[in-house]
């Protein structure tokens, strides 16, 4: 082996994204050629520059994205002068200078020193308190200026722009945007999802100023806001300056090689001098710059193979942009200009607030852009490198690849299996399918070995799927899955506790993005997943959920129990099972009014009025409504009833008023939705009239307090309910009833009663959480307490006054015809 | 001449991943679908299961889920499908201009079938 000092001397400036991976796709090929040497201005190891938004937004921490720890460099005995700017190339010498004063002698040069952030020339562009959005030291200092909270103003509404107003508003600031042109990112996307953008962005509660210009930044000694051309001024505390970048060509130009808008470069990225080469965003290929990270990679391979005497040669790039703000998807692709000959596929899904635009040119795709569904970008996109022909998929195309394949949709693993080897995999890292196939087959055959291996899905994980599909393509049964708990269903890889995870670390607000996030393998779920998504996103935002009807069993559509013969049973609340006769009347006047075949006193101590036409359903609730009763929700995953028996008012053996208690309990819990139905009483002794024991929660009255029971179940298997604790006063009765709920309620599986949970829990574990900790038991009772000032609303008195009427009437009446027709 | 297709009214008119119904001659009805990717389908409103109303179950792709005991029934064929063995008869149905057209003649026969 040759001695490290008489190895060629590769230096490198700049060590970011393009620099590192060029050393590593050289020291991939032939580890012993070269002896490297990487300055980099910045005084740090080498991470993913593309996850600076994420960490931005809080989602990740510096050291996720690190690529290359110091580690790294040791093991490959690469000197890494971090902190340490190059300032001049002296080409004849064949040295390079660094600020420290540091010369260094090379063999081989390469550049990769990246773009510069553009600012915009206006006054008070230096003012402390403006910062671009380029490196790790700019988010510290956005993040340093995100503590005071305040107000910050980004101009630019691009890709960059998007990432850091997101990031800055998860952190707390009131952030208003502020754009040029008449749409944001119009560069990557066309009118229609540039609006859809920014009407979901000022949904979140960010401010948009479209067509809108700088004049000045204002504010002494430090920012204090910004005044646009048209006299408009928006206070800041703090501006993002995301304008553009632009290759940083000084160094070489000032050495004398050839550059335009970068540094020209030949297929083997070597530049004028061929001793020095460049790579990454600081280069001109064929007259094209590129200010993403995938032609990065195609260009590191090109450089090393050209090294390392393999001359394959780059060849441009097509790129394709994601916008990484958890919660929308954005894709485009190619060109969306339209113009001559282009056609355009469009499919829009106002209600899913989808749209999809494939822009077609002589049976290619030349262009794509999605909003809302952007599963398919990675398909439309291999199409459109591969110049594929699509006259065939045409009709279809637009409904994505497991449609336009057909039958796709029921067998996820075909539409990943179908996917050329070269489909990019994982953005972020840059891996193709083929790299992560020939990875499981060369041993990996877990999440982890593939993450640790190969890279894919390593940085920002919304690949997850995709490479968990392609384990069980490639080792078949072999593959044992990551996860021993139960999927939720067959939609998804993710068990119920991963989804709920999920949902609140991605900040998943709405079924379809649940869907899109964690890449559900069927485009719109089934009747087990969607219910249960609903449920789980309810519960996890309240005030902010909305509802989706469509997810919701019938029952709870309707707000009525279906009957075998389609028709409803109606049932009033009945406060803790006490009447009046103003209620009764009401009912009976309704029996009577809409000819109920039947009105029966429930085990759950109410009245169940049968066989009402979901036509006379709004008028049925009119009716009870205007007599002071709301819904029962006996058709809910909700609570139910609350049982009573007279207790110490009536009863020679009562200890405690049992019925008021229950009704209490009553007042505090109804409306509330649950992962099932949840049915609560309260026994005004231990004779236990109201069957407090075979409840979710009971109350046993007792001389010197309440006992409080939980997990009972009376359905189909039988469980008496375990003794929680004891208390003293009714208001801590209540106190723990909210808080087991709340517990019940965030953390058990959608359509688990309170009995198999607590068996899969343990007692012990709910005791730990409700009884042995005051303060998580008090915090659990204010969720409890904040959801339900949501959920008491009656949703028979929505009907009523008309909310969804169309639920209860006919698409249209044909009859008139029909008769026509016989005669 | 009699028309062939009979215009029931707009497509706005069907929630997405829902259904409405529209009832016919001897007290029978017709469900008539809307899925994710906005395609409308129709079939009788008769689970071949025990008569559930499927106008009232939850559309998922191109199947609906019938409310009342989970019989999963195909909107394009009319087959339920998986272990299950029924068919419903399928109403052919098109969008012209915004408008749902139903076709006139199987409508009628299809409920005929049903009623008998
Ligand atoms: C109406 C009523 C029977 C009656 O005439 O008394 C009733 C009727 C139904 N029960 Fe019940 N249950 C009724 C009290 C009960 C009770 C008694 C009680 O609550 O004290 C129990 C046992 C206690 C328990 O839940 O632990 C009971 C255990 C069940 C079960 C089994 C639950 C289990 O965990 O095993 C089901 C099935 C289910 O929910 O999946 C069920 C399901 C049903 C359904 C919803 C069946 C269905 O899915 O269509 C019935 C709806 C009828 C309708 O359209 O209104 N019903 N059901 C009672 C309504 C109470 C109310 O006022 O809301
Ligand atoms: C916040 C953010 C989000 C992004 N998101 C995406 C995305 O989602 N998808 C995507 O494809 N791309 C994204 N990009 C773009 C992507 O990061 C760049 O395309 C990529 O980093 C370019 O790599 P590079 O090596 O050419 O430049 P860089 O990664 O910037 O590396 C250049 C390095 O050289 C150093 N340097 C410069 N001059 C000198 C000198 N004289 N001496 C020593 N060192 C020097 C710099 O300090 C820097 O560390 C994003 C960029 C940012 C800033
Ligand atoms: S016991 Fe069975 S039949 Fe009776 S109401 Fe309950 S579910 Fe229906
Ligand atoms: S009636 Fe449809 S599944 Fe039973």
């Amino acid at each position: 082996m040759t001695h490290p000092i008489q190895r060629e001397h590769l230096v490198v400036i700049g060590n970011g994204m393009a620099g590192c991976r060029a050393v590593e796709e050289i020291l991939a090929r032939d580890p012993a050629q070269y002896r490297v040497t990487i300055f980099g201005a910045e005084p740090r190891v080498n991470y993913n520059r593309i996850m600076l938004s994420p960490l931005l937004a809080g989602e990740k921490s510096f050291d996720d994205i690190v690529i290359n720890d110091q580690a790294w460099y040791d093991d490959n005995a690469i000197d890494l002068v971090a902190g340490d700017a190059v300032v001049s190339i002296d080409r004849a010498a064949k040295t390079v200078t660094a600020r420290s004063g540091r010369v260094t002698l090379y063999d081989k040069l390469l550049i990769a020193t990246g773009s510069d952030p553009f600012i915009i020339p206006v006054p008070g562009k230096d003012l402390p308190g403006v910062v671009t959005f380029r490196d790790m030291d700019d988010v510290d200092a956005m993040l340093k200026a995100a503590d005071g909270g305040g107000d910050a103003v980004v101009i630019g509404g691009g890709l960059l722009g998007l990432e850091a107003a997101h990031g800055l508003s998860l952190r707390g600031m009131k952030v208003t945007v502020i754009h040029l042109m008449p749409t944001l990112m119009e560069r990557q996307l066309d009118e229609a999802a540039g609006w859809l953008l920014k009407s979901a962005l000022e949904g979140r509660g960010q401010t948009i100023l479209t067509g809108a210009d700088t004049a000045e930044i204002f504010g002494e000694g430090k920012v204090e806001g910004i005044r646009l051309k048209d006299g408009r001024e928006i206070p800041a505390s703090l501006v993002v300056m995301a304008v553009g970048i632009r290759p940083s060509t000084g160094l070489g130009r000032e050495a004398g090689l050839a550059a335009g808008r970068g540094l020209h470069v030949d297929d083997h990225m070597v530049t004028s001098d061929p001793d020095i080469l460049a790579v990454g965003e600081c280069v001109e290929h064929q007259g094209q710059v590129y200010g993403l990270v995938a032609p990065l990679w195609e260009m590191c391979r090109a450089l090393a193979d050209g090294l390392t005497q393999r001359h394959t040669g780059y060849t441009g790039s097509v790129t394709s942009t994601k916008l990484k703000v958890s919660g929308i998807d954005v894709f485009s692709a190619g060109d969306f200009s339209g113009g001559e000959g282009a056609e355009d596929i469009v499919l829009r899904d106002a209600s899913r607030g989808i749209y999809k635009r494939v822009i077609v040119k002589d049976d290619r795709i030349v262009g794509a852009v999605l909003y809302g569904d952007t599963a398919d970008g990675n398909w439309y996109f291999d199409l459109l490198k591969k110049q594929e022909d699509i006259a065939d998929l045409r009709d279809s195309l637009i409904f994505g690849q497991a449609f336009a394949q057909g039958g796709g949709a029921l067998d996820p693993n075909s539409a990943v299996a179908a996917l050329s080897a070269d489909a990019e995999i994982c953005g972020c890292n840059g891996v193709t399918k083929g790299k992560v196939v020939s990875t499981i087959e060369a041993g990996a055959c877990t999440l982890d070995a593939v993450r640790a291996t190969c890279k894919a899905s390593a940085s920002c994980g919304s690949c997850t799927g995709l490479v968990e599909t392609l384990l069980a393509i490639t080792l078949g049964d072999d593959y044992a899955g990551e996860r021993e708990t139960k999927t939720m269903c067959k939609c998804t890889s993710f068990s119920h506790e991963d989804v709920r995870a999920l949902i609140l670390e991605k900040q998943l607000k709405a079924i379809p993005q649940v869907m899109q996030e964690l890449h559900w393998t069927t485009p719109d779920g089934c009747s087990s997943c969607r219910p249960a998504l609903n449920y789980y996103l309810l519960c996890a935002w309240p005030g902010e959920h909305e509802e989706d009807p469509q997810s919701r069993f019938v029952n709870e559509r309707m707000h009525a129990n279906i009957q075998k013969d389609g028709t409803y049973s109606v049932v009033p609340r009945m406060w803790g099972g006490v009447t009046n006769p103003r209620e009764l009347r009401a009912i009976a006047d309704v029996v009577e009014k809409y000819e109920a075949p039947l009105v029966k006193v429930t085990g759950g101590q109410r009245l169940d009025i049968f066989g009402i036409k979901k036509e006379d359903l709004p008028a049925v609730w009119a009716d009870l409504n205007a007599a002071g009763m709301v819904s029962g929700h006996a058709y809910g995953k909700a609570l139910r009833t609350v049982k009573t028996c007279v207790g110490s008012d009536w009863c020679r053996f009562g200890t405690q008023d049992s019925t008021g208690l229950g009704i209490q309990a009553e007042r505090m819990t109804w409306g509330s939705w649950m992962p099932h139905k949840f049915k609560i009483a309260v026994s005004g002794c231990p004779r236990n009239c109201a069957e407090a024991t075979i409840k979710d929660f009971g109350v046993i009255c007792v001389d010197s307090g309440y006992e409080l029971h939980i997990g009972g179940n009376g359905g189909i298997k039988l469980r008496g309910t375990d003794l929680l604790c004891k208390v003293e006063t009714e208001q801590e009765a209540l106190d723990y009833c909210a808080a087991f709920i709340q517990l019940y309620r965030e953390e058990a599986r959608y359509l688990d009663r309170t009995a198999p949970w607590i068996e899969r829990v343990g007692l012990d574990y709910v005791k730990a959480r409700i009884v042995d900790d005051a303060t998580g038991r008090e915090a659990l009772r204010q969720r409890f307490l904040f959801s339900q000032s949501f959920s008491q609303i009656d949703p028979w008195a929505e009907r009523a006054a008309g909310a969804e009427k169309e639920l209860h009437q006919h698409i249209a009446e044909i009859r008139p015809f029909a008769v026509m027709e016989t005669a | 001449m009699e028309p062939e297709w009979l215009d029931i009214g707009p497509v706005s008119q069907l929630p997405t991943l829902g259904a409405r119904t529209l009832p016919v001659r001897g007290g029978a009805e017709i469900a008539i679908f809307r899925t994710a990717h906005g395609s409308v389908h129709a079939l009788v409103n008769s689970c071949p299961h025990k008569q559930g109303p499927l106008s009232q179950g939850i559309v998922h792709d191109t199947s609906v889920t019938c409310p009342l005991h989970n019989w999963r029934i195909s909107l394009l064929t009319g087959q339920a499908l998986g272990e299950d063995k029924g068919c419903v008869p399928v109403i052919p149905v098109k969008i012209d201009s915004g408008r749902i057209l139903i076709g006139r003649a199987e409508a009628l026969a299809g409920l005929g079938a049903v009623a008998a």
